[in-house]
């Protein structure tokens, strides 16, 4: 059959029309060779980063670094780009130490790794000595199903803290395109409309935070990521955390791999239906202050489940302080120390029940499941 | 006879096979007839090493979206993925996509 052999001819880099292609690009299906895809993956991430102006010349910038592939490479990319282009930035990693044997300890060590790779300075910050709770310790207080939005709310502080502490103001994280899609489709599945505005953006700021977020891989698909750290040959952790992620989330993220598969650009698509689905807003108004009557006027802020704080633009009071640690918050006590009061309260109940497994406690649960992802 | 060809699991993905990332092994089929599609077989039958780990590389008789899949560190959609006739010396490598950045 003459088939195979037309394929063969085809195999060529639709782009310099001279190397072997080695990769189908998702976006576009484009057929790129090795050279082709590093230069069009990191022309790409530039313009994102200039078209959304990120940075300024002199910026200090720290990468949320966890070790894995996507934090591994963005710091491998924005050194490349700052140094290509002359962005100026002075680039930091930051991570942060969840406490979570097996899981958090091993992904470290690559991120020490990364700071001699890279030649970056690294700063950790762990929970245990922030907030005196490590995440080992907090689920088996707490029950394994609540784990995400513990953990989600105390990173977001201790990333805030870190980078203040090295007294910087805009932290960069990995998130890419699946990712943002999948948060959109989470969104939209559960109605949550509020959250469906802000869940595309670049470039966030909490309330009650002086510390700028964005996302540079915004646009940049997971597939592609991961095949650039393969190509490139970086040095990426890859173990899934011990704790189970959010159920709603895998199954939101599996539906979205098998849209994927069938027709790959639907990842750009719903984050460009993100972007333009815009609440009428007289309609948020009266929802709210329907709902959270009572809330608003004491000023109480609800926290997303990644963490984040929603804005409220009316209410949001600059430089007000939680009354417990005196961290910058919008509300009188901060989210982290409103759950942190509750652990304290189980934690006396536990240590009665005398059933605190703490050390491992996740991985030996995970060995004792079935594996998945 | 058989194919000489190397199995490699990354991302995470050798939780399925003990933690093994590198496999050797012999597919025990003729080259020139043996396909992907064999070799996606014998992996699910010779190398996953617990069967309740099969959906985690196997859905709907096809290796599991978000599994990248490359032959020879080509990636597999550009070498007619299942329809690859294997060859001697090939080397395939699973990685998920799927674990956290």
């Amino acid at each position: 059959m003459p088939e195979p052999k037309k394929i063969k001819v085809l195999a060529l880099c639709e782009l310099c029309h001279g190397r072997k292609a080695v990769m189908k690009r998702p976006k576009n299906l484009q057929k790129l060779c090795k050279e082709c895809f590093y230069k069009v993956f990191e022309t790409e991430i530039h313009n994102t980063i200039t078209d959304a102006q990120l940075f300024q010349k002199g910026d200090k910038v720290a990468i949320g670094a966890s070790g894995g592939k996507d934090s591994t490479v963005l710091a491998s990319v924005l050194k490349l780009l700052n140094e290509r282009y002359e962005y100026g930035l002075e680039l930091v990693l930051l991570s942060i130490d969840e406490g979570i044997k097996g899981y958090r300890d091993d992904s470290l060590a690559t991120v020490k790794r990364n700071q001699v790779q890279y030649q970056m300075p690294l700063e950790i910050i762990s929970y245990k000595d922030l907030y005196n709770w490590s995440m080992d310790e907090i689920v088996s207080c707490a029950g394994i199903r609540s784990s995400c939005t513990y953990c989600g709310v105390l990173r977001r502080q201790a990333l805030d803290r870190g980078a203040a502490k090295l007294g910087i103001n805009h932290v960069v994280t990995g998130h890419n395109a699946d990712d943002i899609a999948e948060t959109v489709l989470m969104n939209i599945l559960r109605g949550d409309t509020a959250r469906l505005e802000k869940s595309t953006a670049i470039l966030t700021q909490s309330s009650g935070s002086p510390i700028k977020r964005s996302k540079p891989f915004k646009y940049s698909y997971q597939k592609e990521i991961v095949l650039y750290a393969h190509y490139k040959k970086l040095d990426y952790f890859s173990t899934e955390c011990t704790y189970a992620p959010e159920a709603f989330r895998g199954t939101a993220r599996e539906l979205l791999k098998s849209l994927e598969s069938i027709r790959p650009s639907c990842i750009m698509d719903i984050i460009y239906s993100g972007e333009l689905l815009v609440l009428a807003p007289k309609k948020k108004k009266t929802t709210r202050s329907y709902k959270n009557n009572k809330k608003i006027s004491t000023g109480e802020t609800e926290v997303n489940a990644d963490g984040s704080v929603s804005l409220k633009r009316n209410e949001f009071k600059d430089g007000n302080t939680c009354e417990k640690c005196g961290y910058l918050s919008s509300n009188k006590i901060c989210k982290a120390c409103v759950l942190l009061a509750g652990l304290e309260m189980n934690r006396a109940k536990v240590s009665i029940e005398g059933n605190a497994a703490v050390d491992g406690a996740a991985k030996l649960g995970k060995t004792l499941e079935q594996l998945s992802f | 006879m058989g194919i000489r060809v190397k199995i490699e699991f990354l991302g995470g993905l050798d939780v399925i096979s003990s933690g093994v990332r590198e496999h050797k092994a012999v597919v025990p089929l003729e080259e020139g007839e043996a396909t992907m599609k064999d070799l996606v077989e014998y992996v699910t039958h010779n190398i996953i090493s617990d069967p309740k780990d099969i959906p985690v590389f196997i859905e709907d008789d096809t290796v599991r979206p978000g599994i990248l899949v490359l032959i020879n560190d080509t990636d597999w959609e550009l070498e007619g993925q299942e329809e690859y006739v294997l060859e001697s010396g090939d080397v395939f490598t699973f990685t998920s996509t799927l674990h956290g950045g």
